[in-house]
């Protein structure tokens, strides 16, 4: 066993204990941070695979952004020390089994069949290749998906900013009308 | 530095996660919560791409290309449902799904 056996089966070993204890800890902070945990232990295994610039983008947007926007979210929206509501245990079971007849069945489907790794010459995905790919648009270019993804992120900004921005005018007017009905109800 | 490892491995991990982050969803009553459970789905599905690409198509790069566009609808996702999740909160000062049935008729 090498060195870097060692490694990934200690990233593997992290990605599960720590998937489980996000979806099972009682605090909504700790169940973040380990979400974290896990986030990082995937980009570590994005570089033993050589692809150096998707784990970059995981640690940056993943690991960086998302987890930081979701711990800002708990933050507003619970106390730290807040216990998070459980499911009833009848439920719990039930899921439980039903995740694991899932899972046993998908692993029995990987371990029956045989994939062929292909001995074919690796393309480096550095970042010259990445780039290049990313912007052209012949046959190995993804100049579309590039270009809605963009227009995905604008929707995604533009959206989360009016759905988050506070109506207060809206609210007053509404409550003004509301009185003004009485009002006239009234008279 | 991957020679040693089987392919395998991989999707044990990713399979793992996978059914982990659906428990989380079906067991969760927190709505962030209930995020962060999509988020690990979504996470495991991105490993499954990458290894996919790595092992039998090496030559090219579409796993990887299709990674990265998941993250960026994942990131778009996350700050629309943080967004909608606010907003929630600022309505009926509880995000718990069992107190959130003002849509149901």
């Amino acid at each position: 066993m090498t060195l870097s056996d060692i490694i990934f089966y200690l990233f593997a070993g992290s990605i599960v204990t720590f998937s489980v204890l996000t979806v099972t800890s009682r605090r909504i902070l700790r169940s973040a941070v380990y979400l974290l945990f896990v986030l990082v232990s995937t980009a570590g295994i994005y570089f033993m695979l050589n692809y150096n610039f998707l784990a970059a983008v995981q640690l940056t947007v993943y690991a960086g952004g998302i987890i930081v926007l979701i711990i800002f979210s708990i933050l507003l929206t619970s106390h730290v020390s807040e216990k998070a509501v459980v499911a009833p245990v009848k439920q719990q079971i039930f899921s439980a089994l039903a995740v694991v007849a899932g899972a046993t069945l998908t692993l029995l489907t990987i371990f029956k069949f045989a994939f062929k790794p292909s001995a074919s010459p690796a393309m480096v995905s550095d970042v010259q290749n990445v780039g290049r790919e990313l912007v052209s648009y012949g046959r190995d270019g993804y100049a579309l998906p590039f270009e809605v993804v963009s227009i995905l992120l604008l929707a995604a900004m533009v959206g989360a900013i009016v759905l988050a921005k506070k109506e207060k005018n809206l609210k007053a007017e509404e409550t003004q009308t509301k009185n003004n009905t009485e009002n006239s109800s009234k008279s | 530095m991957i020679d040693n490892i089987p392919l395998n491995a991989f999707l044990v991990i990713s399979t793992l996660m996978f059914f982990i982050g659906i428990y989380g969803f079906l067991t969760r009553r927190n709505l962030i919560t209930m995020l962060m459970s999509i988020e690990l789905i979504l996470n495991s599905v991105n490993i499954n791409f990458v290894v996919f690409n790595r092992f039998l198509y090496p030559n090219q790069l579409q796993g990887h290309f299709f990674g990265l566009i998941v993250i960026a609808v994942a990131a778009s996702e996350a700050a629309v449902g943080i967004a909608i999740i606010i907003n929630i909160y600022r309505n009926f000062k509880s995000i718990d799904v069992e107190n959130l049935d003002q849509m149901k008729f």
